[in-house]
């Protein structure tokens, strides 16, 4: 949006092809989501419960067992079945959970703040910490230092996710007692605040409960620095690449002819160009540490969308588990478009 | 394998495998193997990574030989039960009086079974799925791109549970589940290669000369896309590992008591704080193979492609 001001002249042709853009997106988006739900809806009919059993029990005599067949719409054909999930999903409906009895969509709008805050403090610890040394790695080529970033990624791309927090408790909960344990907060002061956002940091801090604030900082701080640990890993390894390329561009040797000093070189026009790539990269690790969360929030009882899919899959909760699923689908589908369209606004060159 | 000996004084054999003018295919692909094999063999970490992977084949191979214990059948409930790591016991006992080692030794018969079996689905598919959507372009290029993206919209993890959640837990079903969510990278690589392979003057030839489609996507495209491809699935390994052993590690992969190293590592998780060595040493086993595969992946790129090797 803001690049078709700049242009100026031409104003009219740069808001056509944004506007054909924008439409393409959207059908992009429409496709990709219909596919989720068209995915989530067949998963749920090969499922070898048969849902007519689970409500009429398996003595109930055969009228019985039609009529709830009927009612549930199983004897409808296939595509018809699906037109029916299809309109229900686009107004957020899938059914009931039969764990906890709430619509699923409760649940899940229950759940998401607390995923969200985690990956979002895990991303911003793997952005914050990541880009840097992934730029001193580059800049330092084949250094200690450099070694070390290479060593990171690596183990991060092999280190079960689950085993690293259960060695963390292990170590930093139940040695050494730096953290609190599992969990969100502690039941002594969860009814000190009201929640507002959903997001325990940010309610406790609005209401002035900083006792409370600072005990769900403790629960945070270990899986958020494990996600931020993930993050990091593929943060630092893609900066330094594209460090790495744009350091070998012709512009950075005009810089340095300029007589710019080396740190203005680097972290002002190099990383300036390498930032355009790397949002796509951030926005995408976001996504990643959706996934992640699954296994973390399992580890550490944390009350997020992760838990809820593995609880209700436990459970045969099937509602709950497909609910779930097209949640995190759509928000990583979102995300992805958000990057894609970020790395479009940011660099020129895609105009 | 060649190469260690002799390097420096070309003697017969060497002088034939690098010889220009090779007078069989067999000596042209074996030429090529043997350099790929040189420049391989320069990268400490890559040869590391393949040492991992023959070990991980050798112990699932002779895991009979190796265990001291069998992997199922505990000890003495009342005294051998949750050990430490011992002279005995070399990696401890778990919660059903068993030999971890002994468990950790079968259970990479699981590990190599799964990333062997979703490597032999997957990698078809998305060969398939890509050069055909490549070669083809129009509609179908259309459609099947699409169907690709869907797939690729789902986090993996999330996907194979739910599928898992549909067929039931098992390490069958697991090993369906993570090959289903893995086939789309590989369609996405297989197709971008095709795109340039298919206006090379040789298909135009092939065509000429009157190769039908099948013919011209499964004799002449498929094998040129087929290392870029295995380089990727190789890549993937040790994500593959890592899914199983989370599905695992969730109770829906492989069912006790059978040693897969994701289960062991939920059940030391009831013992943590005390026993520790019941949770840490299977996720040990992770991973280093894990790593393994992801050195030997990254060093088969270097040799295979050198274009993504930067």
């Amino acid at each position: 949006m803001a690049s078709s001001i700049a242009n100026g002249s031409g104003g009219r042709d740069a808001l056509r092809f944004y506007l054909t853009k924008i439409v393409q997106f959207v059908l992009v988006l429409a496709t990709t989501l219909l596919g989720l739900v068209a995915v989530t809806f067949l998963i749920g009919r090969v499922v070898p419960i048969d849902p007519v059993i689970a409500i009429v029990g398996d003595r109930a005599p055969a009228h019985v067992y039609e009529r709830a067949r009927q009612e549930l719409g199983l004897d409808l054909p296939l595509i018809q079945q699906f037109w029916i999930y299809l309109k229900k999903a686009v107004t957020g409906d899938f059914g009931n959970s039969v764990l906890t009895t709430n619509p699923v969509m409760v649940d899940i709008a229950n759940a998401f703040p607390a995923t969200f805050e985690l990956a979002t403090l895990g991303t911003l610890i793997g952005t914050l910490i990541g880009i840097p040394l992934g730029v001193l790695a580059a800049v330092k080529r084949g250094s200690l230092l450099d070694q070390f970033v290479r060593f990171i990624g690596l183990a991060g791309y092999s280190i079960p996710i689950f085993w690293l927090g259960l060695m963390g408790l292990l170590l930093f909960y139940a040695k050494l007692g730096w953290v609190a344990g599992p969990g969100r907060i502690d039941v002594t002061y969860s009814y000190l605040y009201t929640p507002v956002t959903g997001i325990v940091l940010v309610d406790t801090a609005m209401q002035g409960q900083w006792d409370a604030f600072w005990d769900a900082v403790s629960h945070i701080v270990l899986p958020a620095c494990l996600l931020g640990y993930f993050s990091l890993a593929y943060i630092s390894r893609m900066t330094r690449s594209f460090m790495l390329n744009e350091l070998a561009q012709e512009y950075v040797i005009a810089a340095r002819v300029k007589g710019l000093s080396e740190m203005r070189v680097i972290w002002k026009h190099a990383l300036r160009n390498a930032a355009v790539p790397l949002v796509t990269v951030i926005a995408l690790s976001y996504a990643n540490l959706l996934e992640g969360s699954v296994l973390t929030e399992t580890v550490f009882a944390w009350p997020g969308l992760g838990q809820y899919i593995t609880n209700s899959l436990q459970n045969a909760d099937m509602n709950a588990v497909l609910g779930g699923t097209l949640a995190i689908g759509t928000v990583f589908v979102l995300l992805n478009l958000v990057s894609d369209l970020l790395y479009r606004l940011l660099d020129p060159r895609t105009r | 394998m060649a190469g260690s000996p002799a390097l420096s004084q070309p003697t017969g054999w060497r002088a034939w495998l690098l010889s220009p003018e090779p007078h069989s295919r067999w000596q042209a692909r074996l030429g090529r193997f043997y350099l790929g094999w040189r420049s391989f063999s320069k990268n400490p970490l890559a040869v590391i990574g393949l040492a991992i992977v023959l070990l991980l084949i050798l112990v699932a191979l002779f895991a009979d030989v190796i265990a001291p214990y069998s992997p199922i059948v505990g000890g003495d409930l009342r005294t051998q039960r949750l050990l430490p790591p011992s002279e005995t016991f070399w990696l401890g006992t778990d919660d059903q009086a068993r030999d971890i080692f002994s468990r950790i030794v079968y259970g990479s018969r699981i590990t190599l079974f799964v990333v062997l079996l979703v490597s032999i689905i997957a990698t078809p598919i998305g060969l398939l799925v890509g050069t055909i959507s490549g070669y083809l372009g129009g509609w179908v290029d259309t459609v099947l791109m699409r169907i690709t993206d869907i797939f690729l919209a789902f986090p993996r993890l999330v996907l194979a549970l739910a599928f898992v959640a549909a067929l039931g837990p098992g390490i069958e079903n697991a090993v369906i589940a993570i090959a289903i969510t893995s086939w789309p990278p590989y369609a996405r690589i297989a197709r971008a290669e095709t795109l340039m392979i298919r206006n090379s003057d040789f298909i135009a030839a092939v065509k000429l000369q009157g190769a039908s489609t099948p013919r011209i996507i499964f004799g002449h495209v498929m094998p040129l896309c087929l290392s870029s491809v295995i380089v990727r699935v190789t890549l993937d390994m040790a994500g593959i590992i890592l899914t199983a052993a989370g599905l695992g590690f969730l109770g829906l992969g492989a069912q006790p008591p059978s040693p897969e190293w994701g289960a062991m590592v939920a059940t030391g998780r009831n013992y943590l704080i005390d026993q520790w060595w019941v949770a840490a040493m299977p996720g040990i086993a992770i991973f280093v193979v894990s790593l393994g595969f992801n050195l030997l992946g990254d060093g088969l790129r270097d040799v295979l492609d050198p274009k993504a090797a930067k």
